[in-house]
């Protein structure tokens, strides 16, 4: 039973035909689905997730997924500042970092479905202004958007 | 989408409903909330000059070494 809707399946693959251009990894980072759970370990959504985004990477032979055991790669997760779980990190164009924590669900699919078209032509629809200030900073601006499942 | 423009720039999407301790660190009690370097924060949508104001806000603060 797929997690997206079949018509929402074939307006994505629509749109990604269309849109994407260069490759795009999806990197998650989550726990072994081994059955047994770890006090303290439990991750409630990351099986759900898992199964999004393997639905979402099959819309596009451009999508590829990539899933790593969180607590077996600790360093490799700290590494690139995932510190909870389910962390997916967007690895295309951008020239900065994308990352969504926890479960990309309601609302915040739409946008990760919007960000990989982004990720994977490296371009936005931002103002030049806006563009032009982000091309100008000398230090590091770190972005947190804070939202639940609507 | 701040982050795709340049390198310096890192966005989360941070879906809080499953981690309430972090809601409960950055004080989230409206969504959406959006924080930049942990200082300057606003809630709910805003336009795109909104967040472009809040990361200028955010760089020269720190220039300046100064804390509101």
């Amino acid at each position: 039973m797929p997690i997206i809707p079949q018509e929402d399946q074939d307006y994505i693959r629509n749109l990604y035909e269309e849109k994407l251009v260069g490759k795009v990894t999806l990197r998650m980072y989550s726990q072994r689905e081994t059955g047994l759970l770890v006090p303290g370990q439990e991750c409630a959504t990351c099986r759900d997730t898992r199964q999004l985004l393997e639905e979402v990477v099959a819309l596009s032979d451009k999508l590829e997924l990539e899933v790593h055991d969180f607590y077996s790669e600790r360093e490799a997760a700290a590494a690139e500042g995932v510190t909870e779980i389910p962390a997916i990190v967007l690895e295309g164009e951008n020239k900065g970092t994308v990352r969504f924590i926890g479960a990309p669900a309601g609302y915040e699919f739409a946008t990760l479905i919007e960000d990989l078209v982004d990720v994977s032509r490296g371009t936005t629809e931002l103002q030049l202004h806006s563009r032009e200030t982000l091309a100008s900073l000398t230090e590091p601006v770190h972005i947190k958007v804070f939202v639940t499942p609507t | 989408m701040m982050a795709i423009e340049s390198d310096l720039v890192t966005a989360d999407v941070v879906e809080v409903g499953e981690f309430p301790h972090i809601a409960q660190r950055y004080q989230v009690y409206a969504v959406p909330k959006v924080v930049f370097n942990e200082s300057v924060s606003f809630d709910g949508n805003r336009p795109e000059a909104a967040f472009i104001g809040a990361i200028e806000a955010v760089t020269q603060k720190d220039e300046g070494d100064s804390t509101s």
